[in-house]
């Protein structure tokens, strides 16, 4: 009972991970705890989502992991000039995910794996200093991914599979700084919403294993552009002089591709290190654009995100048939630019650092843990492109203070 | 499945370790007061004291008022105080006297249908709540008392509510003073301030320009009890008040900043209407000029007479030609030539101020039945509706005698002066730049004054307190922080 208990502590506490911009990288409990690499790692279900070919290489007939993570996070803001502080009651988010595999024969296997890589919430004080640009956001996508891989020798297999994704958004933020309805008091808003936003993609890499010990791979996941195309928008507060009337809206938004390499290397029996290298193509989100079907107009937001780079290292100990500990590392760069620094995603380059254990109860259920602690550096940085209602631009700033930090659970299944 | 525990209570252990910065700006000694004392801030003046906009006081004015948004700012630096104000009951801004409403409601830029783009002052719908003969209780740090002249701080039963009615009290000031024969230096005094603002003197001459110049110039007549409420305040009158409102501060061992007056003629209630604006074409011009013939003829028959010199012919000499014409105004400082049937009037010159009340008059017809009776043209601007350039001078000549009083007087005590005048006065030329804008002085556009013409928007009013900030980290060694004008609202749309 205690167990469940403290299980739902987990599920239920909720809020997102991120990586750069609004990447989510918590695709698995055991690959997490090493530092989210496993773009070469042999292990387990898990590898749907980080090389779909490496399926061809799991040993058991069915795989099946399971798992989810809690995300604790929270931002601070201040500026010092104005005085102005803010701080983030992100609700908590549960990224989950859901791996199989079935091995039809000795070079063909199948999978399906079900997973959350992009997301953002954010809720800063209603109404704070930077609630022209964003009062609360709350971004997800849940990609489905069935997939095959196929062995084509005995050191190398290909894999890959289409990505159906299912998303909403959620975003609210005042229409100016200053803009109230006829009493004064209640700032004038706009709350959008979309949801069953779908599209579609896909996952496909490679598996080389040149020798016993060594494994390289390589994955790319594909651009995929979420559109919303009429949902609905919400004008609040609005004078009615104005003539903004509750209305639809289309816009869309990109989740990158992505492209992963990396190599892991079997240093004894027990002990195995990986090394992965992402690369983001997030100059695919230059702008975000929102047209309102009424007076209101197409808000456009300049983003102008760069690609960006994520170093990842990670350990494996297999410490008896019973016990196999994780510990990892990653370097994760912002690709966000000085001067689009906007407060719906306010993280810059950061540190993650992860660790976890298997615990077999027996040879075919294990139960996976992991956390990841995130370090941020204080980031001063300032968003300079708001168009006021004068056409001009105006700059919020001020600095920024993370914490994140995301404890998980999973179980894995194997026969 | 200890194990489990242990994660689940290191995860809830981490929620409460939250984000931190090297430097925070919510630590005490961040910010400083440096040497002001401002624990107990007390705002002393009138309407621009009070947050008063858009023809009204307002709670969202008086949230907005630049001694509410310096307190706030102040608490950040250490201040204890809880800066309290006489708030009205509502948003509307008029006030009732025994449910009768003796002051109307505020003004908003509305359009005459949803996004019509067609956008004009109108007084906001609705029945004000705010009753003047209910009193507040409690003492007010903003004793901002619209409408108050330099003398009426001093003057006993100013809040008395009976006097409301008969004129002789102020109805604003009568909801908070501490008792019905309370002075508004005295409720401030009893506060022991450790610091104030001043600024005190507008009404002394901006009455008597607001109404274009209908009332007297007291000039020479030492008794303010005699003055009607649109003349002009005797200097000396003025400088008395003002030496025992500063000796009294100066006694309490109070800081404190003084302002000066901003000129009258740098607000948009008498810029925003040029002298010139009456367009025509040929035709109309000759016509007008043909019906201003008997009138101009009349002018040559008074100077052949001996009446009135070229020169006034020449002021007074009706002309109308094809373009922006000047407007026909009444002058009661021209000779009075009644007798020849003539009236006091000539076309206005760029040293004349249309009031803005004319906005919505000017150019219509005083009697639709009537096509010559074009107001400015056919019908000359009366008295109320012109500061003619004769009552100016007198404005212009008090008030520069009430600013060498203040800037004399605050240097006598050691108190810190804020030229005021220039900074309207350069909001009314170049603007002041912000992050995301320009503001100006352009009535309803510029964002700077409120509606009614004569007193800011709340970004006006940031932008004051910004700037006695700035002063006040400059003269005391303060570190307070500043204020982003551009978050503060501009002119009212409903």
């Amino acid at each position: 009972m205690k167990k469940l208990f403290s299980f739902l502590i987990l599920v239920l506490a909720t809020s997102s991970v991120f990586a750069g911009g609004y990447r989510v990288s918590i695709q698995g409990q055991k690959q997490l705890a090493m530092g989210h690499t496993g773009v070469a790692v042999i292990s387990s279900a898990e590898t749907v989502f980080f090389n779909p070919a490496s399926m061809a290489f799991l040993e058991d007939k069915f795989n099946l992991s399971v798992g989810a993570s809690g995300i604790f996070s929270q931002v601070k803001f201040q500026n010092t000039e104005f005085g102005w502080t803010s701080e983030t009651d992100n609700p908590l988010g549960t990224p989950l995910n859901l791996y199989a595999t079935y091995k039809a024969n000795d070079w063909l296997t199948f999978g399906l794996g079900v997973y959350t890589p992009y997301g953002s919430r954010v809720e800063w004080e209603e109404d704070w200093a930077g609630s022209h640009l964003v009062n609360d956001i709350d971004l997800s996508a849940i990609f489905i991914q069935p997939s095959v891989s196929i062995k084509l020798a005995d050191f190398f297999s290909i894999g890959g599979g289409p990505i159906y994704v299912t998303g909403g958004v959620n975003f609210n933020r005042n229409l100016s700084r200053s803009l109230t309805d006829d009493t004064g008091e209640n700032r004038a808003n706009v709350t959008i919403d979309a949801s069953g936003i779908n599209a579609w993609g896909y996952n496909v890499g490679w598996t080389l294993k040149p020798t016993d010990k060594l494994t390289i791979g390589f994955n790319y996941r594909s651009e995929i552009t979420m559109k919303a195309e009429d949902g609905d928008a919400d004008f609040e507060n609005i004078p009615p002089s104005l003539g903004f009337d509750d209305t639809t809206f289309d816009s869309e938004i990109p989740l990158p591709s992505e492209v992963t390499v990396g190599l892991s290397y079997q240093i004894t029996d027990k002990w195995l290190a990986a090394f992965d290298y992402n690369r983001t193509q997030w100059s695919a989100y230059e702008s975000l654009n929102v047209t309102f079907n009424n007076a209101a107009g197409t808000s456009v937001n300049l983003r102008n995100y760069s690609d960006a780079s994520t170093y990842r290292f990670g350990l494996q100990y297999a410490h008896n048939s019973k016990f196999t500990f994780r510990g990892g590392i990653y370097f994760d760069e912002s690709p966000i630019e000085d001067g689009y620094f906007a407060p719906e995603t306010p993280r810059g380059d950061s540190v993650g650092y992860t660790g976890g254990l298997t615990y077999n109860v027996t040879d075919k259920l294990g139960i996976d843990l992991s956390f990841l602690y995130l370090s941020f550096k204080e980031e001063t940085n300032s968003y300079d492109y708001f168009v006021e209602s004068n056409g001009e631009n105006s700059s919020f700033g001020g600095t920024y203070s993370n914490s994140t930090f995301a404890p998980g659970i999973g179980v894995s299944y194997k026969f | 499945m200890k194990k489990i525990k242990y994660i689940a209570i290191a995860a809830l252990g981490l929620v409460a370790c939250e984000p931190e910065f090297d430097n925070d700006i919510t630590d005490s000694g961040f910010y400083s007061t440096g040497t002001a004392n401002l624990d107990n801030f007390v705002a002393i003046g009138n309407s621009l004291t009070a947050g008063f906009a858009d023809g009204a006081l307002y709670v969202q004015g008086q949230e907005n008022s630049f001694p509410n948004i310096m307190a706030s700012k102040f608490a950040q630096a250490g201040s204890t105080q809880e800066f309290s104000q006489p708030l009205t009951s509502d948003n509307l801004g008029g006030l009732l006297l025994g449910g009768v409403q003796i002051s109307p409601n505020r003004l908003v830029l509305s359009a005459s249908a949803p996004g019509a783009g067609d956008l004009a002052p109108v007084i906001l719908d609705g029945t004000p709540t705010t009753e003047v003969s209910i009193p507040l209780t409690g003492t007010f740090h903003n004793m901002g008392v619209p409408g108050a002249k330099s003398f009426h701080l001093l003057s006993p039963g100013y809040g008395d509510v009976g006097g409301v009615p008969l004129g002789l009290a102020n109805p604003y000031y009568a909801r908070f003073a501490s008792s019905s024969t309370a002075t508004v230096m005295g409720d401030a005094l009893a506060q022991n301030p450790s610091f104030f603002s001043l600024w005190i003197g507008n009404n002394d001459v901006l009455s008597f320009a607001t109404s274009g110049g209908v009332g007297e110039d007291q000039t020479g007549n030492l008794d303010p009890a005699t003055y009607g409420p649109n003349d002009i305040t005797d200097p000396t009158v003025f400088a008395g008040t003002l030496d025992a409102i500063m000796s009294s501060l100066n006694g309490a061992g109070a800081q404190g900043i003084v302002c000066n007056l901003p000129d009258v003629t740098s607000i948009p209630y008498f810029t925003t209407i040029p002298f010139n604006s009456i367009p025509m074409d040929a035709t109309t011009a000759a016509g007008t000029n043909a019906a201003y013939a008997a009138y101009n003829g009349g002018l040559l028959a008074a100077q052949g007479g001996g009446f009135i010199t070229a020169d006034e012919v020449a002021a007074r000499t009706i002309n109308f030609v094809e373009g922006n014409n000047a407007v026909v105004i009444e002058d009661e400082s021209l000779t009075n030539l009644a007798g020849l049937g003539l009236p006091n009037i000539r076309q206005a010159t760029a040293d004349d101020f249309i009031v803005l009340p004319t906005l919505s008059i000017l150019g219509t017809l005083a009697d639709p039945a009537d096509p010559t009776s074009v107001i400015g043209v056919g019908v000359a601007l009366n008295d109320g509706q012109v500061l003619t350039a004769n009552e100016a001078s007198m404005v212009f000549a008090a008030q520069a005698q009430y600013n060498a009083t203040l800037a004399a007087l605050a240097s006598a005590y050691g108190f810190d002066l804020i030229d005021m005048r220039a900074l309207l006065e350069d909001l009314n030329v170049n603007g002041v730049a912000y992050n995301g804008g320009t503001m100006t002085s352009a009535f309803a556009t510029g964002n700077g004054f409120s509606l009614d013409g004569v007193h800011p928007t709340a970004r006006g009013y940031a932008y004051i307190a910004d700037q006695m900030i700035e002063m006040i980290n400059n003269n005391y060694g303060a570190n307070i922080p500043r204020i982003d004008i551009g978050e503060y609202p501009g002119t009212m749309i409903n």
